[in-house]
This record gives C-alpha cells, sequence and structure tokens, in this order.
C-alpha cells in the first residue's frame, strides 16, 4: 500500500513531481489535509497559505506538462517562519505590533525557495521577534509539542519544528540567533542547522540581532535539510553580510560517512546539569559514530561560563537598535490619539510588543547607553572574540565538536516561564554558536525515558556544513534514530 | 569688537552628494520628485530590510578628503546613530562614528588679505533622513522619505575660525571644491549644503575652550555670519553680566536676527552609537585611493594661480573667476576663442554674471544655462578690441544676442553698427558740438576738464553712438586748444 503523501520526504516528492509520476496539487492538497487535522493540537501555523499554495502547485505541474524542469523542490510544501517576508501574506514575527503587516516583498531566502520549484504552505509560529526558547512568547497562540501536547516544541522556532514534526510540511525553514533552530528540532525530534554567518541571506528576514541571526531549513531526515540548505544559500547582493564563497553539495556529504574524522568533545558541555538520559543518549551516539570510523578527543572551550552573559548583551544590544522601526509611524500597530508624538510612540510600543521583547530591549538600550558601552557591549564585543577563539582552537585539531544540543528534553508548557532565566538557560549549549558565526547541526538521536526526543549537536568549522552533514547523516545511519512523526 | 573676548568657531557642514542613487538602495537620490515617488523598502526601513553600500559615494568621499588633505582611513566602518523622529525610517541613522572614512586635512582661507588654516577633524559619510511635513494635511502630519537615504558628507572643522568672515571664507571655500569635485551643488536653499555652527568665546589668551553652543537653521552664508555674530555678542554680554553660559543647541530666527535655545545639553540625546550590524568595515586600498586621486581635477587654489600666471590676470580677478569652476571653464573657453584675458574677466564680471542672476539661471553654484555662448561673447570682445564696434554699442548688442546663435560681427555689419573712426567726418562732428556749446567750451577753457565728457557725450549723440570715443576724445582736445 502506498504511503500517505503527507509523510513523503522532500528529495521523494520532488523527484516524483519532476517525473510527474506525482502532481504538486495532490502533494498540496496533502499537506492542507495533515495541517487541518493537527493544528487543533499542535497550533504550529499562524497562516495557512491554502489559495496562494494551490495556485503555485497549479503552475508547478503546468510546468512539468510543459517539460520544464521546476526544480529540486518541484511541489514540496514548505513553512516557512513568520518573521521570514513573504510578498502579499501577512508576516507578524508573532508579535501584535505587526500582526496586521503584509510585506510588499518576498525574502531572498522564500525567493529562491520558489526558484527551487518549493510551495510556500503557510507561515509557522515562532516566539515573538525570534526572542524566546519554548514558543510561548508568540502573541499570537501558543505551539505545543507533538510529541507531547502538554510540552513546549521549543524556540524559537517551534512553529517551524513543530510543523515538521507532526508531518504539515516535510521541511521548513527557521531561524537561529542563539540556538532558536537547534533548540526546537532537538525538541520536536527533527533535523535543523544553523549555517555559518553570511552563508544565507538575512534580505527580508525581520532582523532581532543582525550579527548572529541565519536562517536556516529544518526537515525529517538529514538530506532534506541539506537539499533546503543548499536551495537558500549563497551570495545576496542585497545582503552585505552575505558571503560570495561558493555552496557545496551538501546532500552528497550526507552519504560520505565519518570514516578517518575526528570529532572534539567539549568538555564543558557535558558538565553537570545534563538530564542524565540525555548524556547517555548522546555518549552512546558518539560510540555508535566511532563505530563508524570517526575518533574522538576531549577539547575545551574555557570561556563558555560567559557565553550567556555574552549572548544576551550583544543579542538584546542589537535587538533594541533593530526593532526601533516598529515606532506606529509607517506600518503595524499604531495607538492613536495618544495624545502627541511621543506618546504615540509609547503607547504603540507598549501596547505591540509583549513583556519578552520589552525586557530585551530595555536590557539593551541599557548596554548601549553613553556611559555603559564601554562596561557592557564593548566588553561583551571583547569576551566574544574570546570565544570565538576557544571554537579555533578547539576545531584546528578536530573536523567537528559533538555535544548535546539542550541540557534536557522538552520541558512541560509555562514550567519556565516566570523565571527567565531558566528560560535562558535552555540555550546554554547553543548560544555560543552564533557568537563565533559558526554552523551547527540538531539531529535526533533517541528518546529519553518519557518518550521526548534527545537532540545530538554537530558544530562545524566555518563554512563546513558539509561535515556537519556528514556526520548527522552518520548519525540517522547508525540506527540510533529513525526518522518518523509521533502523530498518526 | 568682543571687548577683550576671543570667538572660537568650528563648522559642521553637511553635503548632500549628486550620486544618481542612495547610499544604502538603488532608489534616484535626485531632488524635487512628487513625495515618495523614490523609495522602496530599504530606504523605507521595512522589517527585514537591510542597507548595500553604494560604492560610488565612498568615491565621492575619498575625492572630498583627497581635495581637501586629509588622509584615508584603509579600515573605517559605519555606525547606528539611534533616535526616535517620524522622518527616521529605521529609528536610527546610518552614519559614521568612531572610524571615520576621512581625518585631518584642512582649508587655506584669506580674510582681509591674511590668510588663514582652518583645520579638518575628519569627513564621513552617512544617510539623509526624510522630511516632514506638518501644514498639508488636516489629519496630522505626513513624511516625505525622497530623501530618505539621500547621500551626506558630513565635513567637521577644528574650531579654527576666529570671526564670522572667516566661518563665511571657510564655507565659500569649501563649497567651491565639493563643486569643482562635482559632488554637491551647494544650494543652501535646497538644503544640500547645510551647516551647524559651534561657537564659543574666550578671553584674549585663555587657553582652555569656553561653553560651546551650537546654532542651527541657517540657510544662507549670510545667515550663517549674521547667526554667529549674533551668538557671539549674545556670549560676550552675558558673561559681561556675570550670567553663566550652558551648553546647549539654538536656533538662528533670520526674521528677528536672533538665536533662540532649541534644547539644553541635558535634554540632548543619547544616541547609543554602536557599530552597524548589517555592513562590513569599510576598507579602502591605495589601488582606489590612487585612482581617485589621479582623477581628480584642478583645484580652485591651482587654477587662481595658473590664471594669474599664464593670463595676467590681477588676483582679485583670478580669484573672483576662479570661485566656481563652471565660471572658470567659461573664462577659459572664452580667452581660447581669441578674447583678452582682462577683456573676458570684464566681460563675464561685469556682464554676464549680472545676467545670469537676472535671469535666475544659477542652481546655487552651476549655472544649467549660459545666456550667451563663450565663443559669442568672444566674439563681441574681439569686436570691441580691434575697433570695429566700441564698448557701449557692444553692451547694446549683448541684449539681442542672447539666447540666440547669431555671430556678432555679421549683426554689426547688417546693421552698420561699426564705428566711425574716420578723422575727417568726426572732426565735422566736433566742430558742429563746438559751435553749438559755447558756454561749455568757455568754461573748459577756465580749467574745468569734466565738461569734456558732455562735450563727448554730445558728439557721440550726433553720430548714433557709433563713433569710436577715442578718436574722438582726441579730437576735441586739439580743437580746444587750438
Amino acid at each position: 500500500m502506498a504511503e500517505p503523501l503527507h509523510t513523503l520526504g522532500a528529495r521523494a516528492a520532488a523527484e516524483r513531481v519532476r517525473r510527474g509520476e506525482l502532481s504538486a496539487a495532490a502533494l498540496t492538497d496533502a499537506a492542507l489535509a495533515r495541517t487541518a487535522a493537527t493544528e487543533p493540537t499542535i497550533g504550529a501555523f499562524l497562516t495557512v497559505c491554502a489559495d496562494e499554495a494551490r495556485a503555485a502547485a497549479a503552475e508547478i505541474d503546468r510546468r512539468v506538462a510543459a517539460g520544464d524542469d521546476p526544480g529540486p523542490l518541484a511541489g514540496v510544501p514548505v513553512g516557512v517562519k513568520d518573521i521570514i517576508c513573504t510578498a502579499g501574506v501577512r508576516t507578524t514575527a508573532a508579535s501584535r505590533i505587526l500582526e496586521h503587516f503584509v510585506p510588499a516583498y518576498d525574502a531572498t531566502v522564500v525567493e529562491r525557495l520558489r526558484r527551487a520549484g518549493a510551495i510556500v504552505a503557510g507561515k509557522v509560529n515562532c516566539d515573538e521577534f525570534a526572542m524566546g526558547s519554548s514558543c510561548e512568547n508568540s502573541a499570537l497562540g501558543t505551539t505545543r509539542n507533538p510529541w507531547d501536547p502538554a510540552r513546549v516544541a521549543g524556540g524559537s522556532s517551534g512553529g517551524s519544528a513543530a510543523a515538521v514534526a507532526s508531518a504539515a510540511c516535510p521541511v521548513t525553514l527557521g531561524t537561529d540567533t542563539g540556538g532558536s533552530i537547534r533548540l526546537p528540532a532537538a525538541f520536536c525530534g527533527v533535523v535543523g542547522i544553523k549555517p555559518t554567518y553570511g552563508r544565507v541571506s538575512r534580505y527580508g528576514v525581520m532582523a532581532f540581532a543582525s550579527t548572529l541571526d541565519q536562517v536556516g531549513p529544518l526537515g525529517r531526515d538529514v538530506a532534506d535539510t541539506a537539499l533546503v540548505l543548499g536551495a537558500i544559500a549563497g551570495h545576496d547582493p542585497r545582503d552585505a553580510t552575505s558571503s560570495p564563497r561558493a555552496v557545496p553539495n551538501f546532500v552528497a556529504a550526507v552519504e560520505e560517512g565519518v570514516r578517518g574524522l575526528r570529532l572534539g568533545l567539549p568538555r564543558e558541555y557535558f558538565a553537570a546539569g545534563l538530564q542524565p538520559d540525555v548524556e547517555r543518549a548522546v555518549r552512546d551516539t558518539i560510540r555508535a559514530l566511532e563505530a563508524a570510523g570517526a575518533s574522538v578527543t576531549d577539547v575545551s572551550l574555557p570561556h563558555t561560563e560567559y557565553a550567556v552573559a555574552t549572548y544576551y548583551l550583544v543579542s538584546s544590544a542589537e535587538a533594541s537598535s533593530n526593532l526601533a522601526r516598529y515606532d506606529g509611524v509607517r506600518y503595524g500597530l499604531r495607538v492613536e490619539d495618544a495624545g502627541g508624538l511621543g506618546a504615540m510612540y509609547a503607547a504603540t510600543r507598549d501596547a505591540g510588543f509583549g513583556a519578552e521583547v520589552k525586557r530585551r530591549i530595555m536590557l539593551g538600550t541599557y548596554a548601549l547607553s553613553a556611559g555603559y558601552y564601554d562596561a557592557f557591549y564593548g566588553k561583551a564585543q571583547q569576551v566574544r572574540t574570546l570565544i570565538r577563539r576557544d571554537f579555533e582552537a578547539a576545531l584546528a585539531g578536530c573536523d567537528a565538536l559533538v555535544s548535546p544540543v539542550a541540557p534536557s528534553t522538552a520541558f512541560r508548557l509555562g514550567e519556565r516561564l516566570d523565571d527567565p532565566l531558566a528560560m535562558y538557560l535552555s540555550d546554554v549549549l547553543t548560544l555560543a554558536v552564533p557568537l563565533a558565526g559558526l554552523p551547527a547541526l540538531s539531529v535526533p538521536c533517541g528518546l529519553d525515558a518519557a518518550g521526548l526526543p534527545i537532540g545530538f549537536q554537530v558544530i562545524g568549522r566555518a563554512w563546513d556544513e558539509a561535515t556537519c552533514f556528514r556526520v548527522a547523516g552518520a548519525v540517522e545511519a547508525s540506527g540510533v534514530w529513525t526518522p518518523r512523526s509521533p502523530l498518526p | 569688537m568682543l571687548d577683550g573676548y576671543e570667538a572660537v568657531i568650528g563648522l559642521e557642514v553637511h553635503a548632500e552628494l549628486l550620486t544618481a542613487s542612495k547610499i544604502f538602495c538603488g532608489c534616484s537620490a535626485r531632488f524635487g520628485a512628487p513625495p515618495n515617488t523614490n523609495v522602496c523598502p530599504v530606504c523605507l526601513g521595512m522589517p527585514g530590510v537591510l542597507p548595500v553600500l553604494n560604492r560610488r559615494v565612498v568615491e565621492f568621499a575619498i575625492r572630498a578628503g583627497l581635495a581637501t588633505g586629509c588622509t584615508i582611513a584603509e579600515h573605517s566602518r559605519f555606525a547606528r546613530k539611534n533616535y526616535f523622529y517620524p522622518d527616521l525610517s529605521k529609528g536610527y541613522q546610518i552614519s559614521m562614528y568612531e572610524q571615520p572614512l576621512c581625518v585631518g586635512g584642512g582649508l587655506d582661507v584669506v580674510v582681509e588679505g591674511v590668510a588663514r588654516r582652518i583645520g579638518l577633524t575628519r569627513i564621513h559619510m552617512e544617510e539623509d533622513t526624510g522630511k516632514n511635513i506638518h501644514d498639508a494635511h488636516a489629519a496630522g502630519s505626513l513624511v516625505d522619505f525622497n530623501r530618505g537615504g539621500v547621500p551626506l558628507l558630513e565635513i567637521v572643522s577644528e574650531p579654527d575660525m576666529r570671526s564670522p568672515a572667516e566661518a563665511g571664507a571657510y564655507l565659500r571655500a569649501l563649497r567651491s571644491i565639493l563643486q569643482y569635485l562635482e559632488i554637491c551643488d551647494g544650494n543652501m536653499e535646497e538644503g544640500s549644503f547645510r551647516c551647524d555652527a559651534n561657537c564659543s568665546v574666550r578671553r584674549i589668551g585663555d587657553r582652555t575652550l569656553g561653553t560651546k553652543v551650537e546654532i542651527k537653521n541657517m540657510n544662507s552664508f549670510r545667515n550663517v555670519e549674521r547667526a554667529v555674530d549674533f551668538e557671539l555678542a549674545r556670549q560676550v554680554q552675558a558673561l559681561q553680566q556675570g550670567e553663566a553660559l550652558h551648553q546647549e543647541t539654538r536656533l538662528w530666527d533670520p526674521d528677528r536676527s536672533e538665536t533662540r535655545s532649541m534644547r539644553s545639553k541635558e535634554s540632548a540625546h543619547d544616541y547609543r552609537y554602536f557599530p552597524e550590524p548589517d555592513l562590513r568595515p569599510l576598507v579602502v586600498d591605495a589601488a582606489w585611493v590612487d585612482a581617485v586621486r589621479a582623477a581628480l581635477p584642478e583645484l580652485p587654489p591651482a587654477r587662481r594661480q595658473r590664471f594669474e600666471a599664464a593670463h595676467g590676470l590681477s588676483a582679485y580677478d583670478a580669484d573672483v573667476l576662479t570661485q566656481r569652476k563652471d565660471v572658470a571653464d567659461y573664462f577659459e573657453a572664452m580667452v581660447a576663442a581669441g578674447a583678452g584675458a582682462k577683456d573676458a574677466a570684464n566681460w563675464i564680471t561685469t556682464e554676464l554674471l549680472r545676467i545670469v542672476r537676472e535671469q535666475k539661471l544659477d542652481d546655487a553654484l552651476v549655472i544649467r544655462e549660459w545666456p550667451i555662448a563663450p565663443t559669442r561673447l568672444a566674439a563681441l570682445a574681439r569686436l570691441v578690441e580691434g575697433g570695429t564696434i566700441n564698448r557701449n554699442t557692444a553692451k547694446g548688442l549683448l541684449p539681442r544676442l542672447l539666447g540666440t546663435d547669431v555671430d556678432p560681427a555679421a549683426l554689426v555689419a547688417a546693421e552698420g553698427l561699426a564705428q566711425v573712426s574716420d578723422r575727417d567726418a568726426l572732426d565735422r562732428a566736433v566742430r558742429d558740438v563746438l559751435a553749438r556749446h559755447p558756454e561749455q567750451v568757455e568754461q573748459f577753457r577756465s580749467g574745468k576738464e569734466k565738461v569734456l565728457g558732455f562735450l563727448v557725450g554730445q558728439v557721440m549723440k550726433t553720430t548714433g553712438g557709433k563713433a569710436n570715443p577715442q578718436v574722438v576724445q582726441q579730437l576735441l582736445r586739439a580743437a580746444l586748444s587750438s
């Protein structure tokens, strides 16, 4: 019996569409039907683009019929994090301040997805302006974990991870600033990669922290994830921080295996505080990689203890500036009749931003203030350099670093909501990587005693996503994990 | 003048650059389009957009830096200046702060015969803001973002100026250089050349600086000089009355000829500068600087010297002719067409520039359209020089040549305007005039030389203005002394 269409992976689906064996229309309808079935429980989507998706699918089918090749993602439904602009489709950043905002243009990554034949099936939920670790900071609804709807999906790209885990779409786009792709991928049992800073264009991605933000794909398996990264990566003349480097064939790397690779275990990432199930699964996985031909060595990232403070200073400072444009003057929410310009700004931003966003704007504003800049932002940039050097030193002696993604598996909804610091520590193993600009990936490596997925992190050298994919491919091939959806 | 006090003046100039497109996007940077027609998501600061630096802006900035003797930094970087204002689309302005592109350098000015060098602190690039429009709509204020993202150079002087006249001279010299470089049109009224002045006073001999006041809102050279003049006097008066000055920003009110307080330093913004994270540090290598240097035009001081040396012009004429590049070019075109240098200078300064002014043919520093081609004005000058017509006839002809391509020599020939130098014919006219004015003849002979002018005028009149005045004068003197 043929498997249900919504469980088809991106590569398999696209191949069949390109060969004319499967219509994009059927694929899209299946995704929309699956979404309708899972949404009441999961809440991964903020906007389902049913009409736009059907129209795009019809166009793909027309092109296939005409003998065209619509591209490597032909007909594949993709969920796009709602912080990434889509022309004509509202893009909210999960914030009241942009609840009704409709961009006039597509982000470069969306443009490239469409060019590769993908179909934007909907806009998925996230923490407001990507600030959060649980997807509970969305002003427009909470996303639940498909493995246990009483638990968080992880953040900030919780909708992206939950949409894949619930099989609403085979792949999605998320953004990672401090771990926002890898943490929800780990919590939801899917693959997600934060590429090297500069690998993927940020044009059209609502900025949270400009020097940290990167767009990356999430997918049910490693090869699908590699395929989507290949489609969106590469230089964009509209983003001055994007790199002109050539984009390698990531899908090919997945099959290469780990024979001869040297993997580093950062001592500080295996310190006390790991949930025992998590540590056990990660260590089992490392043994499986050794069995597959990799060698393992201990490394140290001595400035790890400063990473959280550094990350929150840098990201909040940049956020305080990046979010200044949401002032009620040109678009988005405006509180009328506040009484004067200053009062309008204050009332609009007070009504439009949630508590977490306000907290970070205040922190960032303070860190950049005259008289405090040197002590906070300036110092954080210096520590950032030390953290980057830690990674350079560790990666000089090995090909990639491996570790857990998070100290624990998905926690319960509400559990850390009133304790911002506990929430911030959810990202303790992921947030140093963006400070160093490196690529890092999360691949599932088992379940804990409660039946919740555990994420295995692979951190690569700059521009070496291919090695991350090699290691992740080997994890998948080792059998510690079989890509699957927890929902029937 | 300042009663034992000395003025300390520094100027900050914002010059809008004449690039075709804006500094961080491809929108047109042209002035005067209907509101919000030269805009895109980037210059509107829409969510998700990013700036991409316009290479031409950097080239213009290097040009300005080299022409004023600055050092061009190999590594410079943009910063964000954060503040809220409706005309600021992103909530911050992208500017340069700690690492400007051009540092040092200076300008030489001459004021009342005294040469002074005014140092430059820095020149950096930034984006302009939009413009608020307050009275166009009943429902509220509007914002026009056409100007938002237009490239600006901020040129900051050292506090080296000691009088309003020096400040005016510095501004004129600076504007002249920018025009020569063809990077700014220098139009103060349209805001493409804007100036803020930092003024303080101190007792002569003091080394420390007094309390600084910033003056904004001056839209002409005259207003800069007036505003600075007013402010210095106000500060001296306050100090003499024992009042403490405080650091503040003041606005110049040209109608009431006074500055008034806009905001005090205490309420001044904290701009929370930090490096612009969306742009990589700017690297300008030596090869780029060399290429820009090689393409620099001859600048006003060099051209002034060349005009004095090669054309024998007075320092004054050379200065007047070289202040504006287009005027200097016109002069050289006239000389190349055969006009004498001194004649050409006279025609330009007395006639041509008057017509340009009257007909409003200039946009600040750029003359859009010359009323007469330099070759034609040279031809006219040559007719006078060669004695074919006299100067008055030439002046009378000039209006008829404006906006046409008529050859002056052809016009003179066709209308019989050539002057009469024939001694016999003129002698008859002279004797006739003397016979009709015995009273003036008597006055002349009793020593009243001035009467000669009247008599010459009478002869000119009887010859329809065509007589050669030099010949008439000779004949008159001869007749009167006989």
